[in-house]
């Protein structure tokens, strides 16, 4: 537990000391915030013409015309920024050499694999704590529905942390940072993409990617319905590459 | 303290090292000695539990390396080779997660980190990012982030590599006084540095052990031979080094390369030659203007223990 907290800490403050996490911060929220205004302003213009329309007043939701495209809109932006918090994890260690002090200190790697997922985590809920004002100014401005609110947020945490995992994963892999970022982004993308294979696979093949497709779990959350399967799928995706980095991990040790 | 039996380690198809046994007692200052690539890096990983080795066994203080690796890792205080550091840190927040790393409990936490500084000699530079430090000061804040916690056993891969003469200087004196709490085990290709820190050295080359003793000893063994040196006044004649020749015990005379009047006299080390040879010198009426006995150093007996391991290999079949 002691290496726990000291690793974790390091991570931390190694982040919070680079230019990296200010940028992909600052990016990750302009470009959420432009998102979130554009939603904002096209439900605004359609509520002016509902005015005079009665019959487009019932077609007006918040939920299906703001928050649910925010929600899918942040994903994307998350699959574009969370390799680059996590590509130096591994890959900065292996090539200064800093591995040695960690093998060489008295705590397992597990515990190193889980600090140091941990911090990037934290740091990325704190990225997406700093969208919260804007779903604040919806609430001061309308009645948006806070069930849904909670579990969109619940979905994207989720979904990040699963990204983050992978990122781990493919840092652990090699000493060059870039290629620790290309590769989680390639992956990523794959398991993206999986899903839109209904065309062209027989149906139960299009099942199962479809079940192992990113996307496809985020969507219940963004409506405000938490099903246990997506839950399960994305903490067992969260594990696998954990499972997979510790491996990586110990294998390095034994090649030397 | 260090027991090592049998260690083998292999990268792939290289040999790292092969069947490398030796004992450090508690308290000892060993060095390992050896060219680039002799192993002692390999051994000194294995010790550390960075990497299992491929046989063998290394225990420190009766525990097993490989099967009890966090409690060995406890009383181990490590300074890798080219001493790897987190750069983007401040020197304290560093040792602050050394200590944290290494269990120091959070009371006691700054009074062990401002005893590390203290003895590393890093108060001036303790706020410093690391990466802005120059060479010795990263040695030292390597140094000091081994010393945390106090480990029993110190295990130091080329401390003094890339400093200056005065920074090697200050960290083979900060090592010496070390010595007196912890257990050393170092490693080196510089040998007066050897000689001079150690109790005992261990010679390694090619993945394997060729020597082991104190500095003093390893030169008196592996002398097989003292060598003499002479200058009279003129030039030596061929006469006068046939008579030098025939005393009982001499070995072989050659000319000395700078002066027509030195010459060297090779004798076995059963007694010491030279008031034999004044004598001589002295009743053939030589004027006798030197007469010395060449000690030879570390550098040329590892000179000699490597180059024979090499003549060995090559005249293997």
């Amino acid at each position: 537990m002691k290496g726990f907290v000291a690793v974790y800490r390091k991570e931390l403050y190694s982040l919070f000391a680079s230019a990296i996490f200010y940028v992909v911060a600052f990016t990750f929220l302009v470009i959420a915030g432009y998102f979130f205004y554009s939603n904002v302003a096209y439900y605004n213009i359609v509520s002016f013409q509902a005015s005079q329309n009665p019959f487009a007043l019932k077609q007006l939701n918040l939920t299906e015309m703001v928050l649910r495209p925010y929600f899918l809109n942040l994903s994307v932006v998350l699959l574009f920024m969370a390799p680059l918090l996590t590509m130096r994890l591994y890959a900065e260690e292996r090539k200064t050499g800093t591995m040695e002090l960690l093998f060489t200190y008295p705590f397992s790697d597990r515990t190193t694999v889980l600090a140091k997922f941990s911090a990037v985590v934290s740091a990325f809920v704190l990225i997406l704590a700093a969208t919260l004002p804007g779903i604040v100014f919806l609430h001061v401005v309308s009645e948006p529905n806070w069930k849904v609110v909670l579990s969109g947020y619940l979905g994207i945490f989720l979904m990040g942390s699963a990204f983050i995992a992978l990122g781990l994963f493919t840092s652990s892999l090699t000493q060059n940072q870039i290629i620790a970022a290309v590769l989680s982004f390639g992956l990523l993308l794959m398991f993206w993409v999986i899903g839109w294979t209904g065309s062209f696979v027989e149906e139960e093949f299009h099942r199962v990617f479809q079940y192992l497709a990113l996307t496809s779990h985020l969507d219940s959350f963004t409506k405000g319905v938490l099903d246990s399967r997506d839950i399960v799928y994305y903490l067992l995706f969260i594990l696998f590459f954990l499972f997979l980095t510790l491996r990586q991990v110990e294998s390095h040790r034994w090649r030397g | 303290m260090i027991h090592a039996q049998g260690l083998t380690k292999y990268y792939g198809p290289l040999t790292g090292i092969e069947g490398v046994s030796f004992q450090v007692e508690r308290g000892e200052v060993v060095g390992f000695l050896g060219p680039n690539g002799a192993g002692k890096s390999t051994t000194m990983r294995i010790l550390t539990c960075y990497m299992p080795a491929t046989a063998g066994t290394a225990t420190i203080d009766g525990l097993d390396c490989f099967e009890q690796s966090l409690q060995v890792r406890s009383r181990i205080g490590y300074l890798p080779e080219n001493v790897p550091l987190y750069t983007d840190l401040p020197v304290r927040r560093f040792l602050r997660f050394v200590a944290s790393a290494k269990g120091v409990e959070g009371r006691k936490e700054k009074g062990e980190i401002d005893r590390v500084v203290a003895v590393c000699g890093l108060e001036k530079v303790a706020g410093r990012i690391i990466g802005h430090l120059s060479k010795g000061y990263r040695q030292r804040v390597g140094l000091a982030q081994a010393l945390v916690n106090s480990p029993s056993v110190l295990i130091l891969d080329e401390p003094t590599t890339g400093l200056d003469p005065s920074q090697i200087i200050e960290i083979r004196k900060l090592i010496k006084g070390l010595s007196e709490r912890h257990t050393i085990l170092l490693s080196s290709h510089i040998l007066p540095e050897v000689a001079q820190i150690c109790q005992r050295v261990i010679i390694m080359n090619k993945g394997r052990i060729v020597a082991t003793d104190t500095p003093s000893n390893l030169t008196h063994q592996l002398q097989k031979s003292a060598h003499v040196n002479v200058e009279v006044k003129g030039a030596a004649s061929p006469a006068l080094m046939d008579a030098v020749h025939g005393l009982p015990g001499v070995l072989g005379v050659k000319h000395a390369n700078d002066r027509e009047g030195r010459f060297i006299v090779e004798t076995d080390r059963a007694e010491d030659l030279r008031p034999h040879i004044a004598r001589l010198l002295v009743e053939r009426g030589e004027s006798l203007l030197e007469l010395k006995l060449m000690d030879l150093s570390l550098e040329d007996i590892f000179m000699q223990l490597v180059t024979e391991e090499k003549v060995q290999e090559e005249g293997s079949p």
